[in-house]
């Protein structure tokens, strides 16, 4: 298992290289001056154009540039946005606690209710609740998400008034936020009502962020489930007089889980990077507005250092799975 | 361990303070984005500037709010000399900065302040010049750089500007973001302390809200300066709950989440003054947008076909497609809420077949033409493209064809400065300070010709105008020459001028005073609620 993993961590190095140079590349290549763009309709002398081209690096070769980028990563230094001037670090970890509890909910939310769907589903291939069920997941897997946001605001928050319309906590609350988590900030404030406050803001926003991968869950545990159920040993388990509990329960779905925690595991580098829609109707102070915000303003620092801890995330996350296949299927923990 | 505790106790007591504010007398905005941080010299977007220099702030002068008029503000009093070569501000005594965890003033504002806030912008040497990045944008783009020659501490509360050139707009230019007066004592201490970004991060100004708190993305909290200077806030506390989409802020407002919003979709305004229980405010932005020929180029550099293809624009439709009836026509190049504004001017009317007899007349048949849209939406113009494509079958009605480019912004803005420009091009301006000089020097002066001179246009009977405009220093002696100035832009037709966006302000009927600013700014100073 150690060498397993071993294995895995040094493929990051070369992952990890490639990952600054699309990301340094990316930005670059996307034609607009960042100085032009943030002088706007105002525009500069040439003069002024050349004192801040030298003040950002670029009139250095594009090289240089990138070898002072690398060297700055290695050192730890992501540099500082060009638009608020602060650095690349102090803004991601702001804003990151903000999408990764937002992001956990959504999982949790989608896990919960997809695994159990799809396995019901399968049990009861063709029969009605198995088409109501896909047919409601290929809704949930095609539905504009701003739409579809908007449209539980205006029932539950506008009609119903049960939950509030954006943001995390009520504005009333005002507490130190050490963690940056709202419901363990919110608990550890220990303010009467801050933490239920902190759940109903999240209710929408999880549901939002949750419906994609919730109904590709229950799609993929449906078909992996349906794979292992037409299997000989389940047939064998059958045919022994095994409970259909048990059956579906241990020895389908255990096998049927390595499909699912792929799919799952590649959801969570979606939902961390992919949050965008979801985080601006919410006003939800997260990364995904950050970096798209940074690539219309052509902020440089901002869309390298972003995109590089981003892919960092993703590749820890599916390192995660790697050594989860391990735990489930003991024939690859051995190879 | 004990500090920390304490830390947290404090906050714990502040934040009951801020709750019990909170459910009292808070005043909640939903504003449309974050500010890029708060010390607004480094910064150029009005979103910045409503959460540092309105509340936070104050300049030499202001503007009243509502009005591009310039009143006292830290400076009681001020002297223009008789050749205009220097400025001399009288400080008002006895004005406080406010104090925070790490720093409590031990001295009212003085001369050292003003000249710290501006020197630090000019002066390299300052050791503030290269702090957070260190572009001060809008003091280049004002050219304060090559406008002011020094500045002297007279005494302890008396200020001299020396200029290099009579310049009138200047005393506007003192009342604008950028010319925020932050406090000397302040800057020394946090540099002394190794945290000189604390400047921009943890803002001291003299202004009517203290700084609180800001949760990036999320929340921004000011609390009443309880010894501000002029007239207090009328609230404890001003909360601003950044809400990126327009809809949502919608619903915020109606949930009672905020009070007030900025920037609704225009689609909504009319359900918003229908819904009983919200109020909507509106007025004319300061902005304009244009197209400007290339005066260089053939034909367009004859004023008689600019003028027959202003005429075959039909400019009512663009305002109701375009700005979806969130728009006005614009017969001038400034703004009908600035001061010298010419209302006797009349506009070209609209009128294909005349266009197209005058085109004939001036010998120009088959015409082809670019004109460039951007790619971008802008106050002045919420969707280029479409206005292109509505002036593409204008022009087509007098036979004109019409073809439609369009570039990545920077590119845009680069591309169509150039002086020999294939096309018309689709832009618009926001104004700074409030000054007719500042749309038509910047826009359509001699000197801009291949850069803000989009039509690069250069009338010596005009720029005598303008130039002399700014020589002169009252109001009074300058207004005449600008509507004039007026009158000999609408002859020539350097640009179709097309519209001014018109600004809505969205809120709950228990906000009270608030007041629409013309430059643009949203500025809850003298906000209050009915109970």
């Amino acid at each position: 298992m150690l060498n397993y993993i071993l294995a895995r961590i040094l493929t990051f190095v070369p992952t990890f290289i490639g990952v600054t140079l699309i990301s340094f590349g990316f930005i670059r290549a996307l034609p607009g001056d960042p100085i032009v763009v943030m002088a706007g309709e105002r525009g500069l002398t040439e003069e002024r154009y050349a004192e801040l081209s030298a003040q950002y690096g670029f009139d250095q070769p594009i090289w240089i540039q990138f070898w002072d980028y690398l060297t700055g990563v290695l050192r730890g230094d992501l540099g500082q946005s060009f638009v608020t001037k602060r650095p690349v670090w102090d803004e991601f970890f702001a804003l990151f606690p903000a999408t990764l509890e937002l992001s956990i909910c959504a999982m949790i939310f989608a896990v919960v209710l997809g695994l159990p769907a799809g396995v019901i589903a399968a049990v009861n291939r063709g029969k009605f609740f198995d088409r109501a069920l896909m047919s409601t997941a290929l809704v949930g897997y095609s539905m504009p998400i701003f739409w579809w946001a908007l449209l539980l605001i205006i029932v539950f928050s506008g009609i119903l008034q049960w939950t509030p319309v954006s943001g995390r906590i009520d504005l009333l609350y005002f507490f130190p936020d050490p963690t940056g988590f709202m419901l363990i900030d919110s608990l550890a404030s220990g303010q009467s009502g801050a933490f239920l406050s902190a759940v109903r803001h999240l209710l929408l926003p999880t549901i939002v962020l949750g419906t994609i991968p919730l109904a590709v869950i229950a799609r993929q545990t449906r078909s992996a489930m349906l794979e292992v159920l037409g299997e000989d040993y389940i047939r064998t388990a059958r045919a022994k007089g095994l409970a259909p509990g048990r059956i579906n329960g241990i020895h389908a779905l255990r096998n049927a889980l390595i499909p699912v925690i792929t799919v799952i595991g590649l959801s969570v580098g979606t939902l961390l990077a992919g949050a965008i829609l979801t985080e601006t109707i919410f006003s939800w102070p997260g990364i995904g507005k950050w970096m798209v915000d940074s690539i219309f303003r052509r902020d440089y620092p901002v869309v390298q250092g972003g995109l590089l801890l981003i892919a960092v995330m993703v590749m820890l996350v599916n390192l995660t799975v790697d050594m989860l296949y391990g735990v489930i299927n003991p024939k690859i923990r051995k190879r | 361990m004990m500090p920390m505790k304490r830390d947290i106790a404090t906050a714990v007591l502040l934040a009951t303070l801020g709750a019990s504010a909170a459910s009292a007398q808070s005043l909640v905005y939903c504003s449309e984005g974050s500010p890029e941080g708060f010390d607004p010299a480094l910064y150029t977007a009005g979103t910045t500037f409503d959460a540092s220099s309105h509340p936070l702030y104050d300049k030499l002068v202001e503007f009243k709010t509502g009005t591009t008029e310039v009143v006292p503000g830290l400076a009681e009093s001020w002297e223009v000399s008789d050749d205009g070569m220097t400025v001399t501000f009288k400080l008002r005594e006895g004005v406080q900065f406010h104090s925070n965890d790490q720093f409590t003033p031990t001295r009212d504002l003085n001369a050292d302040d003003v000249i710290f806030s501006f020197d630090r912008q000019g002066n390299s040497e300052n050791p503030y010049n290269s702090v957070s990045g260190g572009t001060f944008e809008y003091y280049e783009s004002m050219s304060m750089p090559d406008l002011v020659e020094s500045i002297e501490k007279v005494d302890d509360y008396t200020v001299r500007f020396n200029l290099t050139r009579p310049e009138a707009p200047f005393i506007a230019n003192m009342a604008m973001d950028f010319a925020s007066i932050l406090s000397k004592e302040y800057a020394d201490a946090m540099m002394e302390a190794g945290t000189p970004e604390m400047l921009n991060q943890q803002p001291v100004g003299t202004g009517p809200f203290t700084f609180q708190a800001y949760q990036k993305d999320a929340v921004i909290r000011y609390l009443r300066n309880e010894d501000y200077w002029g007239d207090p806030a009328k609230v404890e506390a001003l909360i601003f709950a950044i809400t990126p989409d327009a809809s949502v802020r919608y619903q915020k407002v109606q949930a009672g989440e905020c009070h007030i919003m900025a920037y609704p979709n225009p689609a909504d305004v009319q359900a918003m003054k229908d819904a009983e229980d919200i109020v909507v405010m509106e007025q004319e932005g300061l902005n304009v947008g244009y197209l400007a020929y290339n005066t260089n180029m053939e034909p367009f550099d004859n004023p008689n076909v600019r003028k027959a293809l202003n005429m075959a624009i039909d400019k009512d439709a663009i305002i109701d497609v375009v700005f979806q009836g969130s728009g006005e026509v614009a017969k001038n190049p400034i703004p009908p809420t600035m001061w010298s504004y010419n209302d006797a001017v009349e506009d070209d009317e609209y009128d294909p077949e005349a266009a197209r007899a005058m085109l004939e007349e001036e010998g120009v048949t088959d015409l082809s033409m670019k004109v460039w849209a951007m790619p971008v939406q802008r106050p002045y113009n919420p969707n280029a493209r479409r206005m292109a494509e509505l002036l593409q079958e204008d022009f087509a009605q007098v036979g004109v064809d019409v073809e439609i480019v369009s570039y990545e912004w920077g590119e845009y803005l680069e591309r169509s400065k150039a002086e020999d420009r294939d096309g018309a091009v689709l832009l618009g301006w926001t104004g700074d300070n409030g000054d007719p000089d500042n749309f038509l020097a910047v826009l359509l002066g001699c000197d801009a010709v291949g850069n803000s001179n989009r039509a690069n246009w250069c009338h010596e009977p005009f720029d005598e105008v303008i130039q002399e405009a700014k020589t002169k220093s009252t109001q009074e002696e300058r207004t005449p020459l600008y509507e004039e100035a007026q009158v000999i832009f609408k002859e020539q037709a350097p640009w179709a001028t097309i519209a001014h966006s018109v600004v809505f302000m969205t809120m709950r009927p228990e906000v009270e005073g608030y007041v629409v600013h013309p430059l643009g700014g949203h500025i809850f100073n003298q906000v209050g609620l009915s109970e």
